[in-house]
Order: C-alpha cells, then structure tokens, then sequence
C-alpha cells in the first residue's frame, strides 16, 4: 500500500499532472532559461532541490504552524533553501550564475514550490511530501529540458555548445528568441493533451452547427 | 529632468515590458486572464503594489543592506547582500497586508473590485522581479518610482490585452488538444514577438 502511494506520488506529477502543462505553475522560469542546455539543466537542479527541501521541511513542522501566519512561515523556509542555493552557485559556479542573474533568485516566488508547500506538504507525512516535490521538480525539469533540447539543437545547431549540425546549418534566430519557447510549450501541451483526451478543456459554451437556412431572402440578409 | 523619468516609465512599459519581454508573473499572467474585469481588477492592484513596494525596497538596499550603506550606523564594513531577496519578499508579503487593511477600511469599493487577487500578488514573480531588476540597474530612489510605475503598469497592459484576445477567442474552432491552455501559449508567444518590435527604439 504505502510503495504503491509513494510510486504514484513520484510518477503522477511527471506527464499526468505536470506542472508546467496542466496545473500552470512556475512557467516564468520556464521561458527565460531555455535557450543553452547548460543553463537549464543548472536551474532544473536548483529547482528540484529547492521544492523537494522546502515541501520536506514545511511538512515536518505542519502540525506546529499556525494557519493564520503560514504564508510567512513557508516563505521563509523557502527564501532560505533559494539563498543557500544562491550562494552555492556563486561560489561554484559563477559564469551561470551571471547567466541566470535574477532568476534563481525568482524560485521563491516561482509557484510551483508554494503551491507544492500549500496544496500537498501541509497535509501529508515528511517523506511523502519530499517525494512529491521531487516528482513536480522532474516533472518541471523534463518540460524545460524538452524546449530547451529543441531550441539549441534547431536554433543554434549545438547541444551543450558542442556543435552537432555542422557548418551547413544556419543558425535560426528565431527559435533561440525567448518568446519562440511559449509556442513550443503550446504545441508540447497539444501533445499531452493528444494522449491524455481527459484533460482536453471544455468549451465554456456549445457552438451551434452552422446552419443553412432554408429560404433566405434578400431582405433577411440586409442587402 | 522630466524627460529623464518619462524615458524610464516608456522603456519599462514598452521596450522591457515585465510581462512579455522579461516573463514574469506569468502564472497568474496565463490563469486569470479569461475574463478583462477581473484581467483590469488584478492589472490595477499589481500597478498600486508595485509602485509602493520597488521604491521602499530601493530604500532599504541603499540604506541598509548593500555593501557600505550601514555607514551611517558606524559600520562602514558590512555587506548583507545575502539577506536581499528575504528582505524583499518581506516588504513585499508586508506591504499588500497593509494595503489590504487601508483598503478595506477606507476605499471599500476598490477592495471588493480586487478582492481575493490582492493576497495573491505576494506570490506574484512581477513584483519580486521588479525590486529585483531595479536593484540590478543601480536606481536612484526617484528613478525607482518611475520604474515601479512602469512595471505595474506594463503588465496591467499586457494582461489587459491578452484577456481582451481570449474574449474574442471563444468564437474560433481550434483543434481539441490546444483549447485553452495551449492556445493561450501560443498567442502570449505571438504577443511577445510582437513586444520585441518595440527593442529597436532607443530613448
């Protein structure tokens, strides 16, 4: 029983209920970032320790927040997991740090890790909740490194600046344009959604047939 | 001299527009903007937050926490840079609290219009953003209002917009899996191209 949550706490929120394409959560980050492989994967890490850290310890102090400040309380869990990971890849890594510049910054406010923190690790057990938010990371991870795969290899014609297409490729500018990565994630939701048919969206009305009237007059049409 | 802040107010609504050159607050960005009352009520109450919060924040990094500001404690040698984005997030998380019970004491026809999209907008990565970039920028305190004006008011465009486009959208035939969603991703793509004819102009 309790394997069987923990596989399907991990595996659901990877395509099924994905963050990016059915709960719309976190796509800020999702679109500034994509453009260089090794940029992404950093974020992606990030990310995914962040949320998992975060939903783990929120979940051991649930019982002792009181309701009333726990929007303070996970926002100070949380801006302390983003700070340490700030800091580290200052330290470490510079160069992306440069490239990222106040994205990092923005996982604190990105709402995959509130939502995760307010709709799951509030509830449920510690271990439960980390799995869960390593699940949404993987799941946010796998979106970014689709769109970011797709607009390196067809933008610049490389994969983590190592060139793979060669010289005859020109390089298309387009793609490599931050708004290019929207329309990518669109027709990625189109995919998902091509599978998954339960979570095609309802018209919020029913368009009526076209219908041909029989006898239309001159009159009727106003000419 | 005027000139110099209207420069600043025009580049961030147009050129650096927060939502569609910069991407941020886009979660909320994507999710209300199917109808334009509430796409207005949000765009209003992210305009007013943003122009409260950029320039305080710009206050307390110049006179608190950046490197050497403490100076004027006595102690010209202390850098707690690595507290900014907490300090933010807690002028910001303060600030809507606070405008949520002026509101509700003295302007109750707006708090009822903004209704539950005020609380929200802690969480909302424009605002964080903003402070953010305009510590990045090196503003001055008066240059820091016009930016947080421009910023708020950016996205109030932009979501305007968008929600005024969807409006209309409900009448087109788009294939099943796209509806929605995925449409909507699409024309925020469209839009933003759009937004980026606006990078040649150099003010």
């Amino acid at each position: 029983m309790a394997l069987k949550q923990y596989k399907e706490v991990l595996i659901n929120p990877l395509v099924k209920e994905n963050p990016i394409t059915l709960q719309i959560l976190g796509i800020c980050s999702a679109l500034a970032v994509t453009s260089n492989l090794n940029v992404t994967l950093i974020m992606c890490v990030a990310l995914t320790s962040v949320v998992s850290l975060s939903n783990l310890f929120i979940s051991i102090i649930r019982n002792y927040i009181p309701s009333s400040v726990r929007i303070i309380v996970q926002m100070t869990i949380i801006a302390t997991l983003v700070i340490l990971v700030d800091e580290l890849l200052k330290a470490y890594d510079y160069e992306t740090s440069k490239k990222l510049s106040v994205f990092v910054g923005l996982i604190i406010t990105n709402c995959i890790v509130m939502g995760r923190a307010e709709a799951f690790a509030m509830k449920e057990k510690p271990f439960v909740s980390f799995l869960d938010g390593l699940g949404n990371g993987i799941g946010y991870s796998i979106i970014l490194i689709g769109v970011a795969f797709i607009r390196e290899l067809f933008g610049a014609g490389s994969l983590f600046g190592i060139p793979i297409f060669g010289e005859w490729y020109p390089t298309n500018n387009l793609l490599l344009l931050p708004p290019s990565s929207f329309i990518i994630i669109g027709l990625f939701i189109w995919l998902i959604r091509g599978y998954n048919n339960d979570q095609i969206e309802e018209d919020e009305f029913d368009l009526s047939k076209h219908s041909v009237t029989p006898n239309l007059e001159k009159r009727e049409l106003n000419v | 001299m005027f000139e110099h802040y209207l420069n600043i107010f025009i580049n961030t609504v147009f050129i650096e527009n927060i939502a569609l050159s910069l991407f941020l607050g886009m979660c909320t960005f994507l999710a209300i903007s199917k109808k334009i009352d509430a796409a207005f009520g949000l765009g209003i109450a992210v305009i007013v937050v943003c122009a409260i919060t950029v320039p305080l924040n710009n206050l307390i990094y110049n006179y608190v926490l950046r490197e050497g500001a403490l100076t004027w404690a006595g102690l010209p040698n202390t850098n707690l840079e690595f507290v900014e984005l907490i300090s933010y997030i807690g002028v910001i998380a303060a600030a809507v609290q606070i405008l949520e019970m002026f509101l509700d004491r003295y302007i109750p026809a707006l708090y009822n219009a903004l209704g539950v999209f005020l609380p929200l907008i802690t969480v909302n990565c424009a605002i964080l953003g903003a402070s953010l970039f305009m510590v990045e920028k090196d503003l001055m305190f008066t240059e820091s209002i016009a930016y947080g004006l421009g910023a708020g008011f950016g996205w109030a465009m932009a979501i305007v917009i968008l929600a005024g486009i969807r409006e209309k959208l409900k009448y087109s035939d788009i294939p099943e899996g796209l509806k929605g969603l995925g449409m909507t991703f699409i024309i925020v793509g469209l839009m933003s191209f759009g937004f980026m004819s606006f990078g040649g102009i150099s003010l």
